[in-house]
């Protein structure tokens, strides 16, 4: 059933319609090419529309169409690997239909509907399923099942057949005769249900030293990254897409550059999923709403992107979102809210700014799914603050919901010092889950050497402040040795080469070898300094240097362990029991 | 279908650079309005909002003369730039009319000014390294084929020398086929600088291989709006269409900025930061995102934006959005300007983000990062020593210090000094980068691999 109604006024990428009885958040055809959009305000007759394509050329007079639906997302087999825009039409797809450039009026289906899968039922007739039930699976890469999800409300199931189907063909039917489809369709701006919210106990283990051994995430946690431009905030969300060990990645490039996006789609099929050996785009689903592409699909980018996250998550699977950057996605808001002539709160940005974040970021979290298995969604934004200023609104209202913050500092980027995580300034309030988690998988030593690098760090800071003052020669030797190691600490662990083929990725074994290897290192220089050896002859020893480079080699463990032997001899050479 | 060439004399109101035009036919939302005015002079402009009691015109020629007895017509399409190769060593006004004299172009194509979106899967990654022959953007902010890289100026800089220099100098290593042409787009810049470009372009015999918009400050405001738009229509035609490899000049993108944010103010919207329009970085990204390549296509576009930082503030809305937006940035510093330092480029604030892809075994040389890593770490090192210094005295600093701050002095004489038309090849700026870091202790020389230390470090090297 299709509503008719016509344009009365056209602004931008919004749009005001006569004519239709339209529901907040319909999907709403506009204009005689029929561009996408969505219904945002209804002023007596009149429905407010959010266009998603570019609206040039559109006049007042021109058809409304309204095929009564919500703006909704496909949710089944083919989603894995595949790269969106804001509103889920498949780029490739899009490219083929319109060549090289994004043309307007083209409107594709999310999900492939030809393609054939390999269905295998789990549920025996006669049994009553609900919203979010698990009835199969396609197994859609080698190391992936797309369990295919129920999405009734209690029906009785009178048959599942095993075969090969597209998604349209029925894989059975429900006892009054309504076909089951191996996908669904579901409104993004609904949270997906879920049984029961419960509290993260494992680290999102990221490779990453600095958020590892510093400042960890939960799985099902939130976390934040601010940095001006150029902090490294885009690098440092590929490094956590690329090596963090969730079982399905939805990375959203929402209002960025078009190349970052080309990078991700040349890089991730070569590189392999740390946890499984396939291919790394594999277990990733893309969404680029670069920054030329509409403002009104941006908006709903990160929407769609967090409604892919919860869908696997309803499979049982741990994923996580990252998205880049939700700055752009507050802009997109500001942009709308101001062509509504709404009342504009702080910096223009839209009074619902803190309320839209929060529930975005609400959608996160460890769950029993509604087949009672324990999943969870972690959700890492990127933030773009004008001017590195933290202080802005968009930051601001962030770290009132995120429980980690990884501040970037341009300082340390000038100084290419990557990533540039200040460790002063970052938290992470999920330390007692994982220093206990952390204790008992890697080493009993892992809380404390986490401690007692955090003091050292702390202690360097307050030193620093004397030493601007009055130069280094001037402190006593043994904080000349505090300040020394803890100028290891910053070059060994907090320094990390993404770019380097080893150094990319460090496991949480190697991070704490390389932490247990440090604190040695400390003490014998410790007991050196007791025995009035200059600093400056320890800091220039040749196993500190190899201590340093042991990160880079492929035989880490061998290299290490060689450069702890020779520091053992060079202590013991100055008189250190070693 | 509808008839274009009704004309209206129905302006209600003129605000600035508006008009508000009523009892019309359906108007199309960027629609181009003809104006004529009681003198018979005729202005344009374009449709910022439609609806069925009034259009809001925006002009671009400005508003002075029009009174309520202006005639309007609407041209029933979006504006469009005729093209064809017969551009190439053409001048035009920055609203596309040729002013060089010569005959009008004869069209090949209509393109809409306003572009589409690449489609992210249709890009190809930006990776073959152009040498400039500047030490400090080929060696520490390399640049590479479909990047765009502003340079962040202000008042006072040789900027335009840089993005002259870049023009004349930029090669790819191993000739990779295609030929470079020049877009170059001005925005109310003064008539004494446009005859500065226009000069160098014809003494190095660019301006046959070059299309040119200008729009200099004289001219109206409004018209900034576009010049840019048409500009890199013309590129993206040479590049995608003709298969040449394009250089975009676009300056200056502060006086862009200010038209866009004369708009807004007349429009009465809600300002973001500074009173500038908070769409104005999506607006940013419909320039700066129109720089890259295409699969299967042999051309490309690379994008040199200039902009002056009002008040040396990195952090002003203009430069801030740009970086946001650009593939990095580079900064012209007017402290090193001071010191008599040609290309006054400060490194350490200065970025090339697609650096990496450019660089290393086969496109530069393979310790190419290694080696422009240490020398940031060690210029960054001397540069905060330089301000410890200031307080304790050079007598206070270690051996090792004292070293670091001769190496920040070292670095700005010989590796970012050089001359306006010298022209480094990149093996010559790594050696320059190596001899400068052997005078460094070797244990403090973390960034760089053992093997490229041994192969390239001139101790080592000497003994072979």
């Amino acid at each position: 059933m299709t509503e008719n109604g016509r344009i009365v006024r056209v602004s931008g990428p919004v749009v005001t319609a006569e004519g239709i009885s339209a529901r907040m958040y319909d999907l709403v055809l506009a204009g005689n090419d029929g561009l996408m959009g969505e219904v945002i305000k209804i002023v007596g007759d009149n429905s407010v529309i959010q266009v998603y394509e570019d609206t040039s050329n559109v006049r007042p007079g021109e058809p409304v169409k309204k095929p009564w639906a919500t703006s909704s997302v496909e949710l089944g087999p083919g989603l894995l690997g595949q790269i969106y825009d804001g509103i889920q039409r498949p780029l490739p797809k899009l490219m083929e239909k319109m060549g090289d450039f994004i043309k307007r009026g083209v409107s594709e289906p999310g999900l492939s509907h030809t393609k054939k899968y390999h269905f295998i039922p789990s549920v025996k007739k006669g049994v009553k399923v609900s919203n979010g039930d698990t009835l199969g699976y396609v197994q859609e890469t080698k190391y992936h099942r797309h369990y295919i999800l129920a999405n009734v409300d209690g029906k009785e199931l009178s048959g599942l057949n095993e075969g090969d189907y597209t998604i349209d063909d029925p894989v059975g039917s429900y006892s009054d005769g309504m076909p089951v489809l191996m996908y669904h369709k579901w409104p993004v701006r609904t949270p997906r249900p879920y049984r029961k919210k419960m509290a993260p106990y494992e680290p999102l283990v990221t490779g990453q030293r600095i958020f590892d051994t510093f400042f960890p995430v939960a799985k099902g946690g939130t976390a934040a990254i601010p940095g001006p431009f150029g902090s490294g905030k885009t690098v440092s969300q590929h490094q956590l897409a690329k090596w963090s060990d969730s079982d399905i990645v939805v990375y959203v490039g929402c209002g960025e550059r078009g190349n970052e996006m080309t990078e991700v789609l040349t890089e991730f099929p070569e590189l392999q999923d740390p946890k499984t050996g396939s291919p790394l785009m594999d277990r990733t689903v893309l969404i680029a709403n670069t920054s030329n592409m509409p403002v009104a699909a941006r908006e709903a980018s990160v929407y769609t992107g967090i409604t892919f996250a919860e869908y696997f998550r309803d499979m049982g699977y741990n994923v996580s979102l990252m998205a880049d950057s939700t700055s752009r996605w507050a802009e997109a808001m500001r942009e709308i809210s101001s062509r509504l002539e709404e009342m504009p709160g702080e910096e223009g940005f839209p009074a619902y700014l803190s309320a839209r974040l929060s529930t975005f970021y609400e959608r996160a979290g460890v769950v029993q799914t509604m087949s009672n298995k324990e999943a969870s969604v972690t959700v890492i934004g990127a933030v773009s603050p004008p001017g590195g200023d933290f202080s802005e609104p968009v930051t601001q209202n962030t770290l009132r919901i995120v429980k980690v913050f990884w501040a970037l500092d341009a300082k340390l980027a000038q100084r290419r010092h990557f990533p540039s995580v200040n460790w002063l300034t970052s938290y992470t309030l999920y330390t007692d889950i994982t220093n206990e988690w952390f204790n008992k998988n890697v080493s009993p030593r892992w809380s404390e050497s986490r401690q007692h690098f955090m003091t050292l760090l702390q202690k360097e800071a307050e030193l620093q402040e004397i030493v601007q003052l009055v130069g280094s020669d001037a402190l006593p030797p043994d904080e000349q040795l505090t300040l020394e190691i803890a100028r290891m600490i910053r070059e060994i662990l907090l320094q990390q080469n993404a770019f380097h083929e080893v150094d990319s990725y460090c496991s949480i074994q190697r991070q704490m070898m390389l932490n247990e290897a440090i604190i040695e290192f400390e003490n014998y220089a410790k007991e050196a300094v007791a025995k009035e050896i200059a600093v400056e002859s320890i800091a220039s020893m040749k196993a500190r240097d190899l201590l340093s480079k042991a990160r880079f080699e492929k035989n880490f463990e061998e290299e290490l362990k060689k450069a702890m032997e020779y520091a053992k001899n060079e202590f013991a050479s100055m008189g250190v029991k070693v | 279908m509808i008839d274009s060439a009704l004309e209206y004399k129905t302006i209600t109101k003129v605000v600035g650079p508006l008009i508000f035009v009523e009892k019309t036919h359906a108007v199309g939302y960027n629609e181009i309005v003809s104006l004529r005015l009681e003198d018979g002079t005729i202005k344009r402009g374009q449709v910022m909002d439609s609806s069925n009691k009034a259009v809001v015109v925006q002009v671009f020629e400005g508003t002075a003369g029009i009174n309520r007895n202006a005639s309007v017509k609407f041209l029933g399409d979006t504006m469009h730039l005729p093209v064809s190769g017969d551009i190439l060593g053409r001048i035009f006004s920055g609203s596309g009319e040729p002013i060089d004299g010569g005959m009008n172009i004869i069209p090949e194509d209509k393109l809409d000014i306003n572009g589409s979106a690449i489609n992210p899967y249709a890009r190809d990654s930006p990776n073959e390294f152009i040498q400039t022959g500047i030490s400090t953007i080929d060696g520490m902010n390399t640049l590479v084929r479909g990047q765009k890289l502003p340079i962040f100026s202000s008042s006072g800089l040789p900027h335009n020398d840089i993005a002259l220099q870049i023009a004349r100098q930029a090669q790819v290593k191993e000739s990779s086929g295609g030929q470079f042409a020049v877009v170059f787009a001005a925005m109310g810049i003064t008539n004494e600088e446009a005859q500065y470009f226009m000069r160098d372009f014809e003494r190095t015999g660019a301006l046959k291989r070059a299309v040119i918009y200008l729009n200099l400050a004289s001219d109206p405001a409004i018209e900034r709006l576009i010049t840019p738009r048409l500009a890199l229509t013309a590129a993206e035609y040479l590049a995608f269409t003709m298969d040449l490899h394009v250089l975009v000049i676009l300056t200056d993108i502060t006086n862009y900025a200010e038209a866009l944010r004369e708009i807004g103010a007349a429009r009465e919207e809600v300002p973001g930061r500074r009173g500038y329009p908070g769409y104005m970085y999506t607006d940013f990204a419909m320039l700066y995102e129109r720089a890259g390549r295409i699969k299967g296509k042999k051309g490309s576009i690379t994008q040199f934006p200039i902009l002056t930082m009002p008040g040396d503030d990195k952090t002003h809305p203009i430069p801030d959005l740009s970086g946001y937006i650009t593939e990095g940035q580079i900064l012209v510093s007017r402290d090193l300007h001071r010191k008599g330092i040609y290309p006054p480029i400060n490194v350490l604030p200065s970025l090339s983000r697609l650096m990496n892809q450019g660089i290393g075994k086969g496109k530069t040389r393979e310790d190419h990062k290694a080696i422009s890593d240490q020398l940031y770490a060690a210029y960054a090192e001397g540069i905060d020593l330089r301000g410890l210094v200031a307080i304790v005295g050079k007598e206070a600093l270690s051996e090792r210090d004292r070293l670091f701050l001769d190496f920040a002095d070292l670095f700005e004489e010989k590796f970012v000094q050089q001359g306006r038309n010298e022209n480094r090849d990149i093996e010559t700026t790594l050696s320059i980068g190596w001899d400068l870091v052997s005078t460094l202790p070797e244990t403090s020389l973390t960034r760089i691999d053992r093997k490229y230390i041994e192969k390239y470090h001139p101790k080592y090297a000497k003994k072979e």
